[in-house]
């Protein structure tokens, strides 16, 4: 039998008899089959220069300038409300977005947001390719910073290399020291700036460092310290190859009309060495150079075709143009295009590109509709919002003279930034006077809520005996310096329900 | 020991155990769960030198950190009771209508009169206050030993005919029917003159014969006109609230039986600022008014002085 193992000459110790220990029965099982996780080959993308790579820099200082300015941009607001443009006040439950404001009822708005960005995601894929995965997903930016510290103590690729071969010395010491060092400051910062989205950010700035800071702050930056430290220093692609979920989704998105970064193998082919002054008849333009494959960050041939890996960024058409024009061929052998592209010209045909299709039809109608939905409700947000929580026990009095009372609390909420004063009402009930607890029946219930919150009002509302439903709808409504709100709710009347 | 047998297949020893030419692996145990399960003994060991665990024959060891629930638990009381001396104290130094013109004192009594209402007294009236037979409805404007705030707070003082020296509810209703004061045929009559006090449809004959009765036996306390007396937790009979049930056989069974509601005092029980707290719960859920209802004039008096009823 093929399969059986003779274990004996399999862990190399024929002379070895009596028990051996766990730890070295273990170890000899996991010898040959390479354990649970395919080791990491550690990848030295080279730098590259042009045009890709300039938009890539340009793009790196954009967002990293949103992610750290937006927190200590200021916005006035009235009273005693923060002044901080955008904020997610967990302890007074409000996000703040320049002027636009948001209570936690109101997270629809929030998941609004959400779905446009998935439905902008997609259409950009359908369209360019994973663009997102290559110029601003912030897996991509920091690893490129890191990268960036990474060359300025360690140089180049080749240098990276011979380091990382080398034995330890002084040299590698203060390399390998120096770039961990500014990595995990770089790391801290990234934390340090995220908790200024959560609380202001200067008092919480002075608070950090005098320790006076909640202990969320400290822990947040801490994690986020961690994670960014680890996932652009060490972990790099294989966040997006075993974690991000997705490359994973992409296949879905991409079809045969999408731009993505394409080895054009119609021109390529055949490839091989080539010398000065050799001709370029009966051969492609592919100098088999490998200058495409160190400049790759995620450490694949893209001349292998489309990838799962591949996240789109365009430093191989960088590397490659440099490549091309030294040898005086042209530019782009590889470049944005799409398989369908490809096809044609292989078949001999002119290329081709049909941006609008089926699918990025769907996907920007899809955009436009829930776009225009979230604008339509964030510009006709309700200043007031009622909601009537009626008595459950008792559910109704009855009162001396035969009539019925039931209780209910309004929740009258002021999203304004300014006081409001209101008078309730109610419709629906025959004979219905409202009362406020200590008040006589039918007074004007009249309450004021202060700015930016909410008030529970109690209001008592008395009807007339001798109904015939058991219920009946009606509606409360507060009214007063030019705003209002309504809410149905439901009146007892206490007379007995038809069997 | 002998040399162990090892599975081809495998490559693991076997335990040397056969059963009908089945041998067990010795299969040995995952590194993870081993270092886990020697961790687990470490942390168990810390443990006992920490905190307490072994028991002895006189006590047990007590731990490095003194750690004990006792403790613990007096600890938090004693936190407990010096966060609630500033609610207290400003409840006892404030009359009722203070705290209950005070929203943010209010809110406080009415915090502790709800905990204090659902451990004590919903076992009566309802975990809404709502009441039922025989037991008071505190949520509406009926209120027979009267409905302001001072009347409240001194009912749930000394009770209702609880034994306290000055509890209420000194009268008390007679078993008209059981102690043979009346007899059936006049007890049916008067049944009927109720229901006609209260303004519905009754036999005329009956109420006619029962006006002599009424005046005779109940006007002393429930008035000539069946309107009660507050002071004396006397019940209107004209209105539409009925302790014991507003239907005839309900209203007979109490001329018959006179049964006589009993509250049990709290002064005892509850310190003065508690019984502030409950006063002010009870007062604001029935609607906090001044003074609810005293005497409404009654719809159907009329109909029983002209002889009227039963149309």
């Amino acid at each position: 039998m093929t399969t059986v193992i003779n274990t004996v000459t399999h862990r190399g110790s024929p002379e070895g008899p009596g028990p051996q220990s766990a730890a070295e029965r273990a170890r000899a099982k996991a010898k040959g089959t390479g354990g649970l996780y395919q080791p990491r080959v550690p990848i030295y993308p080279k730098l590259v220069h042009g045009k890709w790579r300039r938009i890539k820099w340009a793009l790196l200082i954009a967002t990293l300038a949103v992610y750290y300015v937006t927190p200590w941009i200021r916005w006035e607001r009235p009273g005693a409300l923060p002044d901080q443009a955008v904020l997610v006040d967990f302890f007074g439950r409000r996000f703040y977005f320049f002027g636009i404001q948001l209570w936690p009822q109101e997270v629809y708005f929030i998941t609004g947001l959400l779905v446009i960005a998935a439905l902008a995601l997609f259409l950009v894929t359908a369209l360019f390719g994973r663009l997102w995965c290559g110029y601003a997903c912030p897996q991509t930016v920091w690893t490129d910073l890191f990268i960036y510290v990474e060359r300025l103590f360690e140089g180049d690729r080749n240098a990276r290399m011979r380091l990382a071969a080398a034995p330890w010395s002084f040299d590698k010491l203060w390399r390998k020291g120096g770039k961990h060092a500014i990595w995990l400051g770089v790391a801290f910062a990234t934390g340090g700036a995220w908790i200024f989205y959560f609380r202001d950010a200067p008092t919480l700035l002075r608070e950090f460092w005098t320790g006076a800071a909640p202990l969320t702050s400290y822990l947040s930056c801490a994690i986020l310290t961690a994670t960014t430290y680890v996932f652009a220093g060490h972990m790099r692609e294989q966040v997006c190859i075993y974690m991000c979920p997705w490359p994973r989704i992409q296949g879905a998105m991409l079809d045969d009309h999408s731009l993505q970064v394409t080895y054009r193998l119609d021109r390529g082919e055949t490839r091989g060495p080539h010398k000065k002054g050799q001709t370029w008849d009966g051969r492609g333009d592919c100098i088999d150079c490998h200058a495409c494959v160190v400049a790759c960050p995620m450490g694949i041939d893209i001349r292998n075709g489309p990838q799962m890996e591949c996240i789109n960024c365009g430093l191989c058409i960088d590397a490659c143009d440099e490549i091309m024009d030294r040898v005086g061929r042209p530019r782009d052998l590889i470049a944005y295009d799409t398989d369908f592209a490809v096809a044609e010209r292989t078949a001999g045909r002119p290329a081709s590109y049909r941006f609008v299709r089926a699918r990025t039809l769907y996907y920007a109608v899809a955009l436009v509709l829930v776009s225009a939905l979230v604008g339509w409700g964030l510009l006709n947000r309700q200043p007031l919002d009622l909601h009537a929580l009626r008595d459950r026990n008792p559910m109704f009095v009855r009162l001396h003279d035969g009539s019925v009372r039931n209780g209910y609390t309004l929740k009258i909420a002021n999203r304004t930034f300014t006081p409001k004063t209101v008078e309730v009402t109610i419709t629906g009930v025959p004979g219905a006077r409202l009362s406020a607890p200590g008040e006589p029946v039918g007074a004007v219930v009249r309450t004021t809520v202060p700015a930016n919150e909410v008030r529970g009002l109690r209001v008592f509302v008395t009807s007339t005996p001798g109904a015939s439903a058991a219920s009946v709808a009606a509606v409360f409504a507060v009214r007063g310096d030019g705003v209002s709100a309504e809410t149905k709710t439901t009146f007892l009347t206490g007379a007995e329900s038809a069997p | 020991m002998a040399e162990r047998e090892k599975d081809d297949h495998t490559g693991t020893e076997t335990t040397g155990h056969e059963w009908d030419g089945i041998k067990e692996l010795d299969t040995p145990l995952p590194r993870w769960w081993l270092w886990v399960w020697y961790g687990s003994i470490l942390v168990a060991i810390v443990y006992w030198v920490l905190m307490p665990a072994w028991p002895g024959i006189s006590g047990y060891t007590h731990g490095l950190l003194g750690q004990s629930d006792r403790t613990e638990v007096v600890r938090e009381l004693k936190g407990l009771a010096a966060q609630r001396q500033a609610g207290e104290s400003r409840l006892r130094s404030a009359s009722l209508q203070q705290i209950e013109a005070d929203p943010e004192l209010q809110a406080y009594a009415m915090q502790v009169g709800q905990s204090v209402f659902g451990d004590n007294c919903a076992t009566c009236h309802g975990a809404g206050g709502a009441g039922g037979k025989g037991y008071p409805n505190l949520r509406d404007d009926v209120w027979l030993w009267g409905g302001n705030l001072d009347a409240i707070q001194h009912t749930i003082q000394v009770g209702v005919r609880s034994g306290h020296p000055h509890a209420r509810g000194e009268k008390v209703m007679p078993s008209f029917g059981r102690d043979q004061l009346l007899t059936e045929a006049q007890i049916g009559d008067l049944t009927e003159y109720v229901v006609a006090l209260s303004g519905r449809k009754a036999d005329a004959a009956a109420v006619g014969r029962a006006r002599q009765t009424f005046a005779d036996q109940c006007a002393a306390c429930h008035g000539p006109a069946g309107t009660g007396d507050v002071a004396q937790g006397i019940p209107n009979l004209t209105d539409a609230e009925w302790l014991y049930g507003p239907d005839r056989e309900s209203i007979h069974s109490q001329i018959w039986n006179g049964r006589n509601g009993v509250m049990p005092t709290w002064e005892a029980r509850f310190s003065p600022e508690t019984i502030k707290a409950l006063a002010v719960y009870v007062h604001a859920n029935a609607g906090g008014v001044a003074e609810p209802v005293t005497a409404t004039p009654p719809p159907a008096s009329a109909t029983v002085a002209s002889g009227a009823a039963g149309r």
